[in-house]
């Protein structure tokens, strides 16, 4: 970023300006490779891609390595520990939790990028527009972002999923009207933080004199935005984005577990998690792997976030 | 003002400009003051010219060079250029303007978009007013302008970060020059650098100067740099030009206490000459609330009781000197 390596005035060669500076045969380092830089340095950031990857390839190649059906009822084998049948063990109707495990992982996650591209989407759009416009277009953008704020989510929740689930189910079928829904209200009720910082960072750089520069020479407002101002605000923003991705995923197991979110016998592993709860003291890996799963994730997701924010910041020296 | 064309030989007019900004406080963000940042401008600037324009930080210097290339919209008063009211000029008007006027800024680390290659930075302006057909013709046109500036081609393909401030400097002067302007606003373009880089700076402002034919108005906030490059010199106090004269005459002849004040604090090359030397009192005032009368009674050593009263006007106190005071001059 700007100024992260800053040369100090006085290094200027005060010889003549041809000279000043030898070409270098190194490649020229873009903000871009050197944020990458830092991130690379944040151990923790590191370990929390290395395993976000790994449950990645995990839920979409794993079916091919076991494929397993998710819903092959064997009362003989219910609830049974991890064997080498079953590596994760059974549930309560004796299906195969692995198989499960990477079923849900898919919902689970896809419905937290998904709501997390919902909700940067609306509040860079939303923050953009506000920090651009000025007077009572701005004005009324806030407002609408604080309504939004103060509205209490899961009484909303509750009310959307209620009122729209059935009319969802018959266009997109019982699982896609499920997804849709559930990642635009997720998506719809966390986009006001990105809306705000978003237009923080657009009223600071717009006064910048690099975009002053721009303005004298004519250019549009949307070149302004698109080539000056929206590269130098996402930074922050992808960082909220990657809670944002957290926090779904959350949000998501809480409507599983209030019988909200996808149909029953469809695993998530929030849904997972709320079959498992009333075995807890029979068969505890039930609800350990999803359980873990989704603490994993959290948990790894926010490590990069982390160290996404310190490699976008240019004060912080690693 | 009924029209009146400014003569073939000024380029750039500048009339009672005025720039009031709102202080905005309380509940609500009201409009609770106002700065008056620029309190009634006027100057010109001949073709070819450099006309420096000095005073302490905050006396409205760059609102005043904002305001003649509108980045700023000015509160009242006109801008001349070439015959055309600038203040009144929109849409395409108000483009074509973009490619006769530019600005170079103080700060080379804000000034540089970080995100953008030396080369993209450089060739926006291309791209905004369609000056090169192909790739190929944009490309060599960066290069001509980056050697122009005394840089090289393949610093087109770096990053802002990975110069020094005075090659950033000289990156945001090709960038200007990339619309082949008549008039540049220098806004302190020295201000930030190392001393010994200020000097290669202004040299190459003055060969630029040579070489194209570029009209300046050179803002600093000390006489000492805008002596060496400046024709003539205009004093700023608090949102009003004290003084106006030719560099050499406002040197060797200050009228008004303000800049005999500023010349005090420059250093003398020469130790036999003995200037007497003047410490203002206090500090500016708040811009809020400037003084009544002459803006500058309250720290004037001369000030007479009614200085609180009347707005000196500023008058030719000797052909091509002019002065606002009231007993100076
Ligand atoms: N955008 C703005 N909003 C409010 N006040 C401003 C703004 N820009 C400048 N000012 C005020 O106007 C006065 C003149 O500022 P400026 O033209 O930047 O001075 P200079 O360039 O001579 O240092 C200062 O008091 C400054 O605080
Ligand atoms: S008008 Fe009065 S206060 Fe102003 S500069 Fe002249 S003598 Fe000083
Ligand atoms: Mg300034």
């Amino acid at each position: 970023m700007a100024g992260s390596t800053p040369v100090s005035l006085s290094a200027d060669a005060p010889a003549s300006p041809q000279l000043a500076v030898q070409p270098r045969k190194a490649r020229s380092i873009s903000p871009a490779l050197e944020t990458w830089r830092r991130f690379r340095r944040h151990t923790l950031a590191v370990t929390g891609a290395i395993v976000l990857l790994i449950l990645v390839s995990g839920v979409l190649l794993g079916p091919y390595v076991w494929p397993v059906a998710i819903n092959d009822i064997d009362f003989a084998a219910k609830l049974q520990g991890p064997s080498l049948a079953h590596p994760l063990g059974t549930d309560d109707l004796g299906q195969d939790l692995l198989a499960r495990m990477m079923y849900g992982g898919r919902i689970s996650l896809a419905v937290g990028f998904a709501a997390m591209l919902v909700a940067l989407t609306v509040g860079v759009l939303v923050g953009s527009v506000a920090g651009m416009a000025s007077g009572w277009l701005d004005a009324a953008l806030m407002w609408l972002t604080d309504l939004f704020l103060a509205l209490p989510t899961l009484p909303l929740l509750l009310l959307v999923m209620y009122l729209f689930r059935d009319s969802m189910k018959k266009v997109l079928g019982v699982e896609g009207g499920a997804f849709v829904l559930i990642v635009v209200v997720i998506g719809g009720l966390r986009w006001m933080p990105v809306a705000r910082l978003v237009r923080a960072q657009f009223l600071s750089l717009r006064e910048k004199e690099f975009v002053e520069a721009a303005r004298a020479l004519g250019a549009s407002k949307v070149r302004q935005v698109v080539q000056h101002i929206l590269p130098n605000a996402l930074g922050p923003v992808i960082v909220v984005g990657t809670i944002d991705v957290a926090a779904a995923i959350i949000f998501e197991s809480t409507l599983s577990f209030l019988g909200l979110g996808f149909p029953s016998d469809v695993p998530t592993w929030g849904s997972m998690l709320r079959d498992a709860k009333d075995y807890l003291d029979i068969a505890a890996h039930w609800a350990l792997f999803p359980g873990g799963a989704i603490f994993l994730t959290v948990l790894a997701i926010n490590f990069i976030g982390d160290g996404l924010r310190d490699a976008f910041d240019p004060r912080r020296v690693l | 003002m009924n029209a009146p064309l400014a003569p073939a030989e000024d380029l750039l007019k500048v009339r009672d400009l005025r720039k009031r900004f709102a202080v905005r406080g309380g509940i609500f963000s009201r409009t609770v003051d106002q700065v008056h940042a620029v309190d009634g401008v006027s100057f010109e600037i001949g073709k070819g010219e450099t006309l420096g324009l000095v005073g302490e930080s905050g006396c409205g210097k760059s609102t005043t060079g904002r305001c003649i290339l509108r980045l700023i919209e000015p509160s009242s008063g006109e801008v001349w250029f070439q015959g055309n009211n600038v203040t009144r000029m929109g849409g395409d008007e108000l483009q074509k303007l973009r490619r006769d006027m530019q600005i170079i800024f103080q700060d080379p680390y804000a000034s540089l978009n970080p995100r953008l290659k030396v080369g993209a930075i450089i060739g926006e302006a291309l791209t905004i007013h369609k000056l090169a057909p192909t790739q190929k013709a944009m490309e060599d046109r960066v290069v001509q302008l980056l050697e122009t500036v005394g840089l090289q081609p393949d610093h087109m393909h770096r990053f802002p970060h990975e110069f020094s401030g005075g090659q950033r400097q000289r990156i945001g002067i090709a960038r200007a020059l990339a619309v082949e302007p008549k008039l540049i606003v220098c806004d302190e373009p020295v201000s930030a650098l190392d001393v010994s880089i200020q000097a290669q700076v202004i040299n190459l402002l003055e060969d630029l100067q040579e070489e194209f034919g570029l009209t300046y108005l050179f803002i600093a906030h000390d006489l000492s740099v805008v002596e060496h490059i400046s024709t003539r010199v205009a004093v700023m106090y608090l949102g009003r030009v004290v003084e106006i004269a030719p560099s050499r005459e406002l040197y060797d002849n200050p009228l008004h206490p303000y800049t005999e004040a500023l010349l005090s604090a420059v250093p003398i090359p020469d130790p036999t000459v003995k200037r007497k030397r003047i410490m203002l009192q206090g500090d500016v005032p708040n811009p809020i609330r400037p003084p009544s009368g002459c803006h500058f009674h309250t720290r004037c050593p001369i000030a007479r009781p009614d200085c609180a009263q009347r707005v000196p006007e500023l008058r030719e106190s000797k052909p091509g000197h002019w002065v606002s005071c009231h007993y100076s001059g």
